[in-house]
């Protein structure tokens, strides 16, 4: 069909992209968690410490379980918000369908930074909610375990990736052919039988996408822990993040970053097997 | 011809039994009235068909009943039951979708037992019943497939089983033929008919398809513009049409303008007696009503005419002829295979063959 000319300007820019801007800095970063650091600066002398250390100081481990219970956290909430959310826009929302798919929209399009700053001036102890709470004479002074928690960080990110979470289920529920559901009720089933015998089990592969993305996107944060999360919610990307800048230890913080690599992937591999058995047509 | 079929209009006299009654029914969406004030009555056993174009308002009727949609005014009783009250999960009535609408993560057991699990049917029970339904579709083999898997004859055998497992008193079916080519169309009308007239359940059946209406129904109801323009059994519609509409809508018709006056009616070159008032009229003159004849013998209560030959479409058993009469009037012509025709010819129909029609 296509000659040979053609076809191999048409897949250049494309081929050089993935080579230039993924392989070569994955290969990079796979490349330094093998090496070592002496006086700060990277030594090319092929070596297994790294993995060591991460596997013997129990403070990286921590904070890599700390990581995946607040992503764990995050993604439970904006499920629990986002699907009732997409289900009622889906199915009941009538004319305002538009309106209020736009309004769900609209938040992504404000700077994730904007938003976090905002969560900030909410939850501090000069913030709106100390302010509103005191003055409905709930509490007499700031209440200081809102900003800079763990519950913080998760309030903060359920916010910013509900939207996220919402768009898959959305378009699942959009897709459900509505003769479906008349047929389930045709058949003898109220509401909630057709919810969870029909629409409920053909939204599955839009839940196990929007939950990726909110564990995955969770899970390498850094700004909320920064932001919002104060010493007691330090995440593993903040981990990465001061190796490779305060502390100089380009290596480590490679082999840090080797390792979530290896967690999501194998997430990823799983969940869209999960996404494949779900899948129909 | 065949009398062993029962007329279930005669049925119907007899028996005053009703199963489905629609009383006053019309349905708005926004300012477009999809139906204006229906009225009609379903014997139980009975094989009804609501034939007519889109847009006639055929599948809201069929939607009311249902239950997917509720009526703008008047009611629907079924068994002495108000059946418009009920939310569709609560009525003894199922639907076959148009496109099936089988649940495509359940595999063709589970879409046929969906039905008996929901109303919590006992286990013991829903296996014999499922597999039944399956034996009567002829599916039994298919059982562990999903849809997906299936042709589109195959799905509509799920779909007519998982309806029929529920024993409904009214099993409605929306165009249920009208995604399948046409071979696999005659053999499915056939088991159709067959089935319905084995478990004896009503059909309310839904199709633009004319030939399809008259080949399954026991009656036909046309719809035209959201009103009943004629409800009757086939037979009736197709030979006594009472509105030009219905006899161009059902069968091929010539439509004749005339005038009457004192009990004859004229049309340009042709003239035939006529009752009713005086006056301008139209008439439905089927073209297998006319056949050619021989010149010179005249029989009482008959027409005779000339007309020149324009077009003639052979189909096999028969040709179709397109004729010209004297005063330009365009007839067509149902003859038996004649080979080729040219020039002028006589032509001959019974007066009582052009039927008074509505406009």
């Amino acid at each position: 069909m296509y000659s040979r000319a053609y076809k191999t300007i048409v897949s250049l820019p494309p081929l050089l992209w993935v080579g230039v801007f993924l392989l070569l800095p994955y290969a990079l970063m796979f490349a330094h968690s093998f090496w070592a650091v002496r006086d700060g600066t990277v030594v090319h002398q092929w070596n297994l410490n790294n993995y060591h250390t991460l596997f013997s100081k129990p403070v990286y481990l921590e904070v890599l379980l700390r990581t995946m219970r607040i992503a764990a956290s995050v993604t439970l909430c904006s499920l629990l918000l986002g699907y009732p959310l997409a289900y009622y826009l889906s199915f009941h929302s009538g004319a305002r369908k538009e309106l209020l798919y736009q309004l769900v929209i609209v938040p992504l399009w404000v700077s994730y930074l904007v938003r976090g700053y905002a969560w900030k001036t909410i939850l501090g102890s000069e913030g709106v909610l100390n302010g509103f709470l005191q003055y409905l004479h709930l509490t007499h002074e700031p209440v200081s375990f809102l900003l800079y928690s763990p519950f913080a960080v998760v309030l903060m990110l359920t916010h910013i990736y509900t939207p996220f979470v919402f768009l898959p289920i959305y378009a699942a529920l959009e897709h459900i052919p509505r003769p479906l559901v008349e047929a389930s009720q045709d058949l003898g089933a109220g509401s909630a039988q057709t919810f969870l015998r029909v629409i409920f089990p053909l939204s599955i592969p839009g839940l196990v996408a929007g939950a990726t993305f909110a564990f995955v996107l969770s899970l390498g944060d850094f700004l909320a822990p920064l932001l919002v999360g104060g010493a007691s919610s330090t995440m593993i990307s903040n981990v990465v993040q001061s190796l490779f800048g305060a502390a100089l230890d380009w290596p480590l913080g490679a082999a840090i970053s080797v390792c979530i690599v290896i967690v999501i992937i194998s997430l990823l591999f799983l969940t869209e097997r999960l996404e494949k058995r779900w899948s129909f047509k | 011809m065949s009398f062993a079929i029962a007329n279930p209009q005669s049925l119907d006299t007899a028996t005053p039994a009703v199963l489905l009654e629609v009383r006053d029914v019309a349905k708005r969406f926004g300012a477009r009235e999809v139906l204006k004030s229906i009225s009609l009555n379903i014997a139980p056993g009975e094989f009804l068909t609501l034939l007519g174009e889109s847009g006639s308002g055929k599948t809201t009727l069929l939607r009311l009943i249902a239950g997917f949609e509720q009526p703008t005014a008047g009611e629907i009783w079924m068994s002495g039951e108000r059946l418009d009250a009920l939310p569709p999960y609560k009525r003894r009535v199922n639907t076959v979708f148009q496109n099936y609408a089988l649940f495509p993560h359940l595999s063709v057991r589970d879409n046929v037992a969906y039905g008996l699990r929901v109303k919590s049917t006992p286990a013991s029970e829903i296996g014999g019943r499922v597999d039944h339904a399956l034996r009567m579709v002829k599916m039994e083999e298919f059982a562990d497939s999903r849809p997906s898997k299936l042709s589109g004859g195959q799905q509509q055998r799920v779909a007519l089983a998982r309806a029929l497992v529920n024993r409904p008193q009214l099993l409605l079916l929306d165009e249920p033929l009208s995604a399948l080519d046409a071979n696999l169309r005659k053999q499915m009308q056939g088991e159709l008919k067959t089935l319905q007239r084995e478990l004896g359940i009503t059909f309310l059946f839904v199709t633009h398809d004319q030939d399809e209406a008259m080949a399954l129904s026991d009656r036909i109801a046309l719809l035209r513009g959201g009103a009943l323009e004629q409800v009757a059994s086939g037979r009736e519609i197709y030979a006594h049409p009472t509105t030009a509409y219905t006899a161009q809508f059902i069968g091929q018709t010539n439509l004749l303008r005339a005038e009457v006056r004192d009990g004859v009616a004229v049309c340009g070159a042709l003239q035939w007696p006529a009752e009713g008032e005086s006056g301008a009229a139209v008439f439905s003159l089927r073209p297998e009503a006319i056949q050619l004849a021989s010149a010179g013998i005249s029989i009482p209560g008959t027409v005779h005419f000339r007309a020149a030959m324009q077009q003639q479409f052979y189909s096999g058993a028969s040709e179709l002829l397109e004729v010209t009469c004297a005063g330009g009037q365009l007839l067509r012509v149902r003859v038996p295979a004649q080979g080729p025709l040219f020039g002028e010819h006589d032509f001959v129909f019974a007066a009582a063959d052009a039927i008074r029609v509505q406009e």
